[in-house]
């Protein structure tokens, strides 16, 4: 028994010691200082008040898209559309909030386009979940087909019929459907893009743990993920729940389009998401797809990903890219040797 | 030379225990098998038999305790270094790679060739006709292993430990999966294999088993060695009083009842694949409240296009003609959630596949497929206090044995425990009409059996009428109050409750009797 407390500790900071000798050395490398990057690096995410919104900001989408991910992951299904869920979602919100008159209140003109994020995001999910109970078809292609789609599709709509002239982002959204920063209302995070998208991703993940755990709705889902002819032979509808968990997922991938356009640029652009929906794939891996493992793991990721920027003067991005990497690779192998060794 | 090699035993055990945290899995095990015998180690469901033949395939290291093989003192770190020793083990989920050919298969690690030189499968395939026909394990070597039967595959694992010399076989409860005609084919080359040479060490838990194909017998009871004899001197009801340490009733009474009105009505029932092929041709029969309907007959003559049907879950491409009903209502076309409200409940064949979810823990899987009952809700979600009650009333009930404070997952049971579990949640379904049950007490001990058999009279007797399809015969005969022989799908023959009764009084005869309806 001591044992295995002991390796429970040293694993993790194992891990952690190697993903940063590993990136000390390709930073030095390079010529820089390792010791210097990292100092600068944590003194302006974990030390200032704007860096730890940035950090909650960029994890808070990461959040939204990891449980987009770890949602269907329960029933067997791969969804690599957080992606392009995400751009409809942000789109759609981006169209109601400019089409969203002025004169409705704030609670109910944002919670409009929210909703619109989530219907868009759900329908582009379901039409992945659709395929794959009528005609079989594989969800990882028919997803990442459907990103390129939702790509082209919104940049097209965007830069011919949508963008201010000479931009590529669209008009700005009503003043009354934008959702508050947190350094309004908290007067905290000084100045940085965290909003209140913040809580509701976090009640929307323990919703999902909620729903998984408590309810039989999640009994069934995780029934069928587990072993679909037992799930079959106890009554279960196994089609419906590969539907209704993939949708769910489209729809809280949309959410995230609450953080990026209505928390945030109040407007649509070209890029916007950054790739945040596939990055939600390996949030979602590193949590083991459980749905509140995951606000840690999104949490290291937007660490990780705001990290990168505060030292990009010293630093070539893509140096920076690799040493993100590279922590994730070490975290995840050892946590994977951990939980082997636990199960001995 | 040649004498003291006669006395040496293929396997010698002293002292061997094995822990698996605070659980002692055996206790202080010393067992001798002679070289060129058939030995057998019956026990109950978690006696430790399968962790003792672990141990000698280097499966698991003994926690203290000596091993030697052939006189020589041996400690393996793993199954490699036992084969190695000559030993091999057929387990009981096969460990065959599906897509690729018989020959291939057997071949597979033993190529004793280099890496990237050519490798002629013409040899490996002569070498293998020439043990296949020895042993009588004739097998079409070019065949796809996907294709095979359960008994063919079996064939495929034996073979393989032939074809890498192997002295001594394990073979890990090889008839939980067989019709009885494979088993006495198994059987025969077992006993061509021991005219060989070969030791065999297998595990069961059916004593006829042991009774006609060992030369010695070992008893395991909760992880330690209770003794072991040679087969002539014991006699089926000495061998169950020493596994299960008391008495056991190999036939549960079966007192005679009124029966009531019925309430399976099966009419002239067919179905056809969308291939043209008929499973079922005009099948009838009819199950009466307070009756056991015994469905004996050789698997694949409908059973299972029988059971789909019964439980809704039938390919919806198959053409099916005739009629269904349950007390009146019909049952074609519905959903198993819909007929299991209209007071059916279903006891599949493949337990491990279809009935339980071994990721699940115990609570988990005693309310799978009656999820949807009341009693275990609470507002919007489950009420967990009432499951756990639930599960720790009918752990009790139906003597599962497994440590609930550790919240087990379901996989870590012995298959007796989890059909245990599989019938515990079908018996208690509230209002329940109808009882299918297939094959309830495959792959289960005879202490577990008998408290089986007897949750099935108990029902019977409160008015449930039972449909029972399996494959022993000696099941329907002591079960039955009416046995339908099942040929080419539909029913050649019915017994009623009188020729039943007489029949038990002289069993033999009346499985011959029943065997000339069913083939």
């Amino acid at each position: 028994m001591p044992r295995k407390t002991a390796t429970a500790i040293i694993v993790p900071v194992l891990s952690i010691l190697a993903a940063m000798i590993a990136s000390s050395t390709l930073v030095a490398l390079t010529g820089n200082n390792p010791l210097m990057v990292f100092r600068k690096m944590i003194l302006s995410t974990l030390g200032s008040g704007y860096g730890l919104g940035q950090i909650i900001f960029r994890a808070t989408t990461l959040l939204l898209t990891g449980l987009a991910v770890a949602l269907p992951f329960k029933v067997r299904l791969f969804n690599i559309g957080a992606e392009g869920q995400l751009l409809m979602g942000s789109f759609a919100a981006a169209l109601a909030g400019i089409a969203i008159p002025a004169t409705l209140p704030m609670p109910a003109a944002a919670s409009l386009a929210l909703f619109a994020a989530m219907c868009a995001g759900c329908f582009w999910a379901l039409l992945a979940g659709w395929m794959k109970i009528r005609f079989g078809v594989n969800e990882v292609i028919s997803t990442i087909m459907l990103n390129f789609i939702a790509q082209a599709c919104t940049g097209y709509v965007l830069t011919y019929h949508l963008a201010v002239p000479s931009t590529v982002h669209t008009p700005l959204i009503a003043e009354s459907s934008r959702l508050p920063r947190l350094d309004h209302l908290l007067g905290l995070f000084g100045k940085s893009p965290a909003n209140v998208s913040t809580f509701i991703a976090v009640c929307t993940s323990v919703a999902v743990t909620i729903l998984l755990y408590r309810t039989r709705f999640g009994y069934e889902m995780r029934a069928v993920g587990l072993k679909p002819e037992a799930a079959a032979y106890a009554g279960i509808k196994t089609d419906l729940h590969v539907l209704s968990a993939i949708c769910l997922a489209g729809a809280i991938a949309g959410l995230g389009a609450g953080n990026l356009v209505l928390g945030y640029k109040h407007y649509y652009e070209t890029g916007l998401t950054s790739g945040a929906g596939f990055m939600g794939i390996a949030v979602a891996l590193l949590a083991d797809a459980h749905p509140l493992w995951l606000l840690l793991s999104a949490l290291l990721f937007g660490w990780l990903d705001y990290g990168g920027l505060t030292v990009n003067t010293s630093v070539p991005k893509d140096l920076f890219m690799m040493v993100q990497a590279m922590t994730i690779l070490c975290i995840i192998s050892l946590t994977a040797l951990l939980r082997r060794n636990q199960n001995r | 030379m040649e004498h003291s090699s006669s006395i040496t035993p293929a396997i010698k055990l002293s002292g061997i225990t094995k822990s698996f945290g605070l659980f002692l899995a055996n206790r202080n095990i010393d067992l001798a098998v002679e070289r060129g015998t058939i030995h057998a180690i019956v026990g109950e469901n978690g006696a430790g038999k399968s962790t003792l033949t672990r141990i000698i395939y280097g499966m698991h290291q003994p926690t203290s305790g000596r091993m030697e093989i052939e006189g020589t003192p041996v400690r393996f770190s793993s199954p490699r270094q036992a084969i190695r020793a000559g030993i091999g083990m057929v387990h009981q989920h096969f460990m065959l790679v599906q897509p690729l050919t018989v020959a291939e298969n057997i071949v597979l690690g033993h190529e004793q060739k280099g890496l990237f030189s050519p490798l002629s499968m013409k040899a490996h395939k002569e070498a293998i006709a020439e043990l296949a026909c020895r042993h009588g394990l004739e097998i079409d070597s070019s065949a796809t292993v996907s294709d095979l039967s359960v008994g063919q595959e079996q064939r495929v694992e034996i073979l393989k430990l032939l074809y890498r010399r192997a002295q001594i076989l394990i073979l890990d409860e090889p008839t939980a999966v067989l019709s009885p005609p494979e088993t006495e084919t198994l059987f025969s080359t077992l006993r061509s294999l021991r005219s060989a040479g070969k030791t065999i060490l297998f595990i069961t838990h059916k004593l006829d088993e042991v009774l006609s194909v060992s030369d010695r017998v070992s008893v395991m009871k909760k992880g330690e060695l209770v003794g072991t004899m040679d087969t002539e001197t014991v006699t089926k009801e000495a061998l169950a009083r020493m596994m299960v340490g008391r008495n056991v009733l190999l036939k549960v009474s079966n007192p005679p009842q009124e029966k009531g009105k019925p309430v399976l009505v099966i009419d002239r029932l067919s179905c056809t694949t969308p291939k043209g092929e008929t499973r079922l041709r005009r099948l009838s029969l009819t199950v009466h409240e307070g009756e056991v309907y015994g469905i004996a007959g050789v698997e694949g003559n409908g059973q299972s296009e029988l059971l789909a049907i019964l439980w809704g879950l039938y390919d919806r491409h198959v053409r099916i003609e005739g009629e269904v009903t349950v007390c009146g209502q019909s049952m074609l076309g519905l959903f198993p959630s819909e007929i299991a409200a209209a007071g059916v409940s279903f006891v599949p064949e493949d337990r491990l596949k279809t009935a339980v979810i071994t990721g699940f823990d115990i609570g988990e899987n005693l309310i799978l497929g009656r999820h949807r009952e009341r009693q275990f809700h609470h507002g919007p979600g489950f009420d967990l206090t009432r499951i756990s009650s639930y599960t720790r009333e009918t752990i009790d009930r139906f003597d599962i044995r497994c440590d609930l404070s550790s919240n087990p997952p379901l996989a870590s049971l012995s298959g007796g425990n989890q059909q245990k579990i599989v019938l515990a949640r079908e018996l208690d379904r509230p209002d329940m009409k109808l009882l299918v049950l297939a094959q309830p007490t495959r792959g289960v001990d005879i202490g577990a059996i008998e408290l089986i058999h007897r949750k099935i009279i108990d029902g019977r007797l409160k008015g449930l009428a039972v449909l029972l399809v399996s494959s022993e015969l000696e099941e329907v005969i002591s079960m039955s109050t009416r046995i339908g022989c099942l040929f080419k799908g539909s029913i050649r023959h019915e017994f009623s409750d009188e020729e039943i009764r007489e029949g038990r009084a002289r069993e033999a005869d009346f499985e011959k009797k029943i065997g000339l309806h069913i083939t």
